[in-house]
């Protein structure tokens, strides 16, 4: 069974996890072509060698970020978003909620 | 061992027959070059060899022959899809299938066994329903049956209501068939070896050669090559290659894994499917069980087999066969599957001119072999996109027009 390091959980059982995919900058949806959508929407870099990746606890519904190798099977680090989206990112809602 | 034995092999009046030349010099220039000597590749090779006349083609790969997806794949054959255009091009397919070991003149072992997809669940009988009125729309063989009729057509399954999912239907589709897969390789090597065609096994591509947004050649391990134009099918490296040629696909790359049992007497008859259980399982004519499942939750180039998969898998093959308690697994493997997100392949054109695309086959690609092959030949021999084809373009995406296939994918992924 492979293990993960959640950075808010520990060593938790891999099959408790949800991989949701690379961190990318997503455009503008209101200002980019439609093109630029289509490729964030579907084009992927599928690199082989260190990826950088939205991970998600499914258990405790925490979201944070892992770095792996997709050719070894390895997990390199895993931290917490607030390490790189420093403020939080700010996906443009007028809600008024946390975005 | 007998001295007559020993004579026999050595007698120059018995040569060893080899399937296919060895591999021979690279070229400074062919017409064709295709990177991929599996099953997708070598095909697109004959049929450019015997409908078109177009012979100066080198198939190059980094591996040896039918060395990739073609030989990790679990040889299931069927065209009960959901979309109209996909069941068209599969049930081309088939019936290419079908008369294969004929074409060939070798035997590819095709054997029809008809197909049980399972419905555990009533939106899963929904979905078996929605196929198979397009299926017989489409004139092909495909009903709903219950599970009294599942008695009938696969008595060794477990059709209890006491179970964790009970059955309550299935999709039965007669085509439905096994076959060997490498001796499809093989026999699409040998045919176009005979034709001509070059298979360059050992040789690495490393870059595309693109010269005003054209294909010029590749770059191998053992030189550069020139080409006129360069078809790619690489499954399970699609990105990395068209990577090299400049663009992005909207592939990810996870591994699919599967397994055999020990050889058991013959006692599965039908291909049975269950997409709620993520398993899949039939017997080969050796008498081993093979059985897959869903593809790996992430993505991965390493084909390496895990403990979760076999657990997992093997919990729900004894629900549906609950005898198989005490028989062995034997082997265990992994492919890695190119995954589109609307589960249907990209074939045709590419931003890339010269450079014609057969990727995104994820875990759907062996039964497409010779209607892939076939299509793939028509579009470099004549430069046009075949009608059947034409709605599988790359640049579907753009235009956010994509395949509904999922529901048809063999189980849920």
């Amino acid at each position: 069974m492979k293990i993960m390091l959640c950075p808010l959980n520990g060593p938790r059982n891999i099959s408790e996890f949800v991989c949701r995919g690379d961190v990318v900058d997503r455009p503008d949806p209101t200002a980019c072509s439609d093109e630029a959508w289509a490729d964030y929407v579907f084009m992927q870099d599928n690199v082989a060698g260190i990826v950088r990746e939205w991970w998600y606890h499914v258990a405790t519904a925490y979201w944070f970020i892992a770095e792996r190798n997709t050719v070894t099977d390895e997990i390199v680090r895993t931290y917490p978003a607030s390490e790189i989206f420093h403020p939080p990112v700010d996906h443009g809602t007028d809600s008024g909620g946390r975005s | 061992m007998p001295f007559g034995l020993i004579k026999y092999g050595l007698s120059s009046r018995y040569p060893v027959i080899r399937k296919f030349p060895a591999r021979p010099e690279l070229k400074p220039r062919y017409d064709v070059v295709i990177i991929g000597a599996g099953g997708h590749g070598l095909a697109t090779a004959y049929y450019l060899a015997k409908h078109h006349n177009i012979t100066n083609v080198a198939v190059v790969d980094k591996g040896y022959v039918g060395g990739g997806n073609t030989a990790r794949n679990t040889a299931i054959i069927r065209s009960n899809y959901l979309t109209p255009d996909g069941v068209k091009f599969y049930d081309a397919s088939l019936r290419l299938f079908k008369d294969l070991s004929h074409e060939l003149d070798f035997n590819i072992m095709y054997s029809e066994r008809g197909h049980l997809t399972l419905a555990h669940t009533d939106a899963a009988l929904r979905t078996s329903r929605w196929r198979a009125e397009v299926n017989k729309h489409l004139g092909i063989d495909s009903e709903v049956v219950s599970p009294e009729e599942i008695a009938r057509i696969e008595p060794t399954l477990n059709l209890s209501p006491n179970v964790r999912y009970p059955i309550l239907g299935a999709l039965h589709h007669r085509p439905g068939a096994i076959a060997r897969h490498d001796a499809v390789a093989w026999g699409y090597a040998m045919g176009a070896a005979e034709r001509g065609v070059e298979i360059h096994p050992d040789t690495e591509v490393t870059d595309i050669l693109v010269e005003g947004g054209a294909a010029t050649g590749v770059e191998t391990t053992r030189g550069t090559v020139r080409c006129g134009c360069v078809v790619q099918a690489v499954a399970g490296s699609s990105s990395l290659v068209a990577g090299m040629a400049g663009f992005k696909l909207p592939i990810r790359s996870m591994p699919l894994q599967a397994c055999v049992s020990q050889p058991l007497k013959p006692f599965l008859d039908t291909i049975v499917v269950s997409g709620s259980l993520h398993v899949y399982i039939s017997q080969s004519s050796r008498g081993e069980l093979v059985m897959g499942g869903a593809t790996d939750p992430y993505q991965l180039y390493s084909t390496r087999s895990t403990l979760d998969f076999t657990e997992g898998l093997m919990g729900h093959v004894l629900e549906l066969f609950p005898f198989l308690g005490n028989v062995r697994v034997m082997r265990q493997w992994a492919g890695i599957a190119d995954m589109t997100p609307d589960f249907a392949p990209i074939m045709g054109e590419s931003p890339v001119r010269n450079y014609y695309l057969d990727a995104g086959w994820g875990t759907w690609g062996f039964k497409a072999t010779p209607a892939c092959g076939t299509y793939m030949a028509d579009m470099v021999a004549t430069g046009r996109t075949p009608d059947m084809i034409a709605p599988f373009a790359l640049e579907r995406f753009q235009r956010f027009d994509q395949f509904g296939e999922r529901g048809a994918a063999s189980v849920g992924h």
